[in-house]
């Protein structure tokens, strides 16, 4: 029989003790702690064009295609494809093992179906519904497309990264109206969704997909493998810096999207922490006008402000001093990507003179008209462009009134398309998410498509019809020779004013290793070490 | 008095059918458009119409603000414009955390306040009469976010001694639950301590005067039941007052130490569907502070009675 001694009951007792700490460092060493850009407000990625819903929806969704490394398009959930008809039919093959998170297999029919509620609401969705002559599921693992005219460009816009992901969702969700949100996540991607552990604006959970098959190739961006490495993913949402910044040096979050500028100095004075770019393809600080009132539906009037804008200013303003972390000059097209030209470029990046611009001002005809400048003051780099930008209009001449208020209202007021005196608006600053304004395709700013056009409505039928030959470009060389004229158009017309490439950087625990680079944050091929 | 509680809970309907009229009417007039919100910067306005057609955005006045009633009188708060989940699921997740944060709030500030304000009352004039107030002046003028970093600052990042943010739910045990709670509720709790401790004084002071303190003392009974038994009970009525005003405080203070340190309370809440324009949220939350504020107010006139034998009612 086991005698009970002194010794014995304290080892047991300080076992009892230590047992839920162990159990806890486990559960933390399989759990992935992420503190995301912002709080995930609403959990359909096809519904919202929200950067932080399109993170979300590429956790739980998988792509038919999926863009490498280099940006271009290779098969993700397609085993690949066949172009026939003079590229007005591609036919479609699933790769083999494709699972649901029910366990169901993903048919043709399913894909089908997704690609139909996006190609409602994205914007090369909205291209590839404008061609459509037909779309049919052929068996349970092909199906075909056919087009009014080729589109050689479709594999990337099934791939491409910017909001709306061509999400793969089961026939039966993706049959929801395009303008209702879905209320069922089963999804196609690497991760399962939890929603009952959901708490909106505080968690959001995932768990690994056991049923999910990789493809058994090397990670590569948006294409190839994605092997998960960890049982759980926790986003904690966070909405001051300052906090998140003192729990990734307490140890505990792992990683933090987008810390702020002004933290990074302090962040890489700790040695647990690792400061480094992921996203090479960052974001594009853009000036907009609107076209439909004076002053600057005078193409002259906006003209003027070219020689005197100063891209670096506006970029040390909205992310700080630190060449690194930003880009100058930054042309039409994302600094980086493919497309990317200095066509035309020295109107911005040559030497700068404010007197030229005052002096182009005087000559446009301007007469005082007072222009309203919108500023949304609850997203720093926002609010920091727009008062440079303010500044800038002022000390060439203009009549400026800068206007703060919260993003909510700013958004809503620049859909307000009526004069100044009407609640309407001249001019406001933003950024573009790199990867949408890298091709012509998704670039809003730089269409000229009048009243539908994005806020500001510029009509520039030039620029229309070179991004319509932009989608019918044979290859890599063509598409460039249209995105420099582009380019070279937008000098002239000046839609909109590239403000220079801001290159956030991302930061975690140096316990993190093997993150994704090129884009947002992924969590497959992430693992701790 | 059974009467007078059910009078004045009855009297919490027409208050709140104010408070719901004129939170409805103030946001329908904000600015702001959800519709606008979630179709993104690529939508047509056909896009953004027909987002505002599926919410109901583009039914008038009368007809939104009759259907909300209905709805409320039903017990059905609406849901989320951006979560799809009901508004009721989404208060339930986050009152927890708002009311945990509250009481150990309260219990802290009342535990320091009133006897750092009797003892001041005491010892007036003296250095720690001084001390106290200078404490107060302090809580006063620092902001509750500076005193917030300052406290994660040493207590987290420096000591290591409590984690800098989050929340753990009480059924996951007392320490876990309260080592999040400790440096929110000192934060929070600085400006209500100095709030309750500065009438506390004030108030002693003026019952310290009076005659029958005199009395008790030539009768002979001791400093602490002088102060504790006799003075401080009489002068509870305004530091009730004060309590109950400071918990309307507490509710505004909620939101930013929530903020600072990462708790999922209704603050946050809050503060996130004003941003978003979540109108069914911001109106079930407001709706629930006014009503939790008369109840505040209720809880007090009856703890007066317990103080002040001459109030009846």
């Amino acid at each position: 029989m086991m005698q009970t001694t002194r010794r014995s009951v304290l080892g047991a007792a300080g076992a009892a003790l230590v047992a839920p700490r162990l159990a806890s460092a486990q559960a933390r060493a399989s759990t992935l702690r992420f503190v995301p850009q912002a709080n995930l407000s609403n959990i359909d990625p096809v519904w919202s064009t929200a950067v932080v819903v399109r993170n979300h929806g590429l956790m739980i969704y998988d792509t038919l295609y999926g863009l490498g490394a280099d940006f271009q398009p290779k098969p993700q959930m397609a085993a690949g494809h066949e172009i026939s008809d003079e590229g007005r039919r591609w036919t479609i093959t699933l790769r083999p093992g494709l699972r649901f998170h029910d366990g169901t297999p993903v048919l043709a029919r399913d894909c089908v179906a997704s690609i139909a509620r996006w190609s409602k609401r994205d914007v090369l969705g909205q291209r590839l519904d404008g061609l459509l002559d037909g779309m049919r599921a052929i068996d349970d693992t092909r199906f075909e497309i056919r087009m009014k005219k080729a589109w050689p460009g479709l594999a990337f816009a099934l791939g491409k990264p910017s909001a709306n992901i061509c999400a793969i969702m089961p026939e039966r969700v993706a049959q929801t109206d395009p303008f209702q949100q879905i209320q069922d996540f089963t999804g196609s991607g690497p991760f399962r969704f939890l929603r009952d552990e959901f708490r909106a604006g505080d968690r959001v959970l995932y768990a690994k997909f056991d049923g999910y098959e990789s493809r058994n190739e090397p990670t590569d961006f948006l294409a190839g493998g994605k092997p998960v490495h960890f049982d759980r993913v926790e986003w904690q949402i966070m909405p001051d810096p300052s906090t998140a910044a003192a729990a990734l040096q307490n140890n505990e979050v792992d990683w933090w999207e987008t810390p702020l500028a002004d933290l990074l100095p302090l962040l890489r004075r700790n040695r647990d922490i690792a400061v480094e770019m992921i996203s090479s393809a960052g974001n594009l600080g853009v000036l907009r006008f609107n076209f439909l009132h004076p002053p600057f539906d005078n193409v002259a009037v906006r003209r003027a402000i070219l020689p005197a804008l100063d891209q670096r200013a506006f970029m040390d303003a909205a992310i700080g001093t630190d060449p690194e972390m930003s880009r100058v000059p930054a042309g039409a097209f994302t600094p980086g990507m493919p497309l990317a030209n200095d066509a035309g470029l020295e109107v911005l990046s040559g030497p700068r003179n404010l007197a030229a611009a005052q002096r182009a001002l005087r000559e446009s005809g301007y007469a005082g008209q007072r222009v309203a400048m919108l500023s949304g003051t609850d997203i720093p780099i926002l609010q920091n462009l727009s008062v440079v930008a303010a500044d800038l209009l002022q000390r060439i001449g203009f009549n400026v009134e800068l206007q703060a208020m919260d993003w909510g209202t700013h958004i809503q007021r620049r859909t307000n398309r009526g004069p100044v005196e009407q609640g309407g608006w001249s001019a406001f600053c933003t950024t573009w998410e790199g990867f949408d304004v890298s091709v012509p395709g998704s670039h809003q700013p730089i269409r000229g498509h009048g009243s539908a056009a994005w806020a500001g409505w510029p009509t520039i039928p030039r620029l229309e019809e070179l991004r319509e030959a932009w989608f019918e470009a044979p290859d890599l060389a063509a598409e460039k020779r249209i995105a420099e004229e582009m380019q070279r158009v937008a000098w002239q017309e000046v839609p909109f004013i590239p403000l220079g490439q801001v290159l956030p950087r991302m930061a975690h625990r140096r316990s993190i290793t093997g993150l994704v680079k090129g884009g947002p944050a992924l969590f497959w091929g992430v693992r701790r070490a | 008095m059974f009467a007078y509680i059910v009078r004045r809970v009855l009297a919490t309907i027409p208050v709140m059918a104010i408070v719901a009229l004129f939170v409805f009417s103030l946001l329908y007039i904000a600015p702001g458009d959800p519709a606008a919100v979630i179709a993104g910067d690529q939508a047509t306005p056909d896009d953004v119409e027909r987002i505002r057609a599926s919410l109901g955005l583009d039914r008038p006045y009368l007809v939104r603000f009759g259907a909300w009633v209905w709805d409320i009188a039903r017990g059905d708060l609406g849901v989320s414009i951006f979560t799809n989940l009901p508004v009721s699921t989404m208060i339930q997740q986050r009152i927890e955390p708002t009311l945990s944060l509250m009481v150990v709030t309260l219990i802290l500030a009342i535990s320091i306040a009133i006897p750092m304000g009797v003892l001041a009352a005491q010892r007036q004039g003296t250095w720690i009469d001084r001390a106290v107030m200078g404490f107060a002046v302090l809580g006063f003028s620092v902001p509750v976010f500076v005193v917030g970093y300052m406290l994660a600052y040493i207590f987290a990042l420096e000591l290591d001694w409590l984690p800098v943010q989050g929340y753990t739910p009480f059924s996951r045990g007392f320490w876990p639950w309260l080592e999040n709670l400790i440096l929110p509720a000192v934060a929070l709790g600085s400006v209500y301590i100095a709030l309750i401790a500065r009438i506390t004084r004030a108030t002693m002071l003026e019952v310290l005067q009076q005659d029958y303190i005199r009395t008790a003392r030539a009768k002979g009974v001791n400093q602490s039941g002088i102060l504790f038994l006799h003075a401080l009970k009489n002068a509870a009525v305004p530091v009730i007052t004060i309590i109950g005003i400071g918990l309307a405080g507490l509710i505004g203070g909620a939101v930013v130490t929530e903020s600072v340190f990462a708790i999922p309370g209704l603050g946050r809440l809050t503060v996130d569907a004003i941003l978003r324009r979540d109108y069914p949220v911001i109106q079930g939350v407001v709706l629930l502070f006014s009503f939790v504020y008369v109840l505040v107010n209720l809880a007090i006139d009856l703890a007066y009675t317990l103080f002040d034998p001459r109030i009846r009612y």
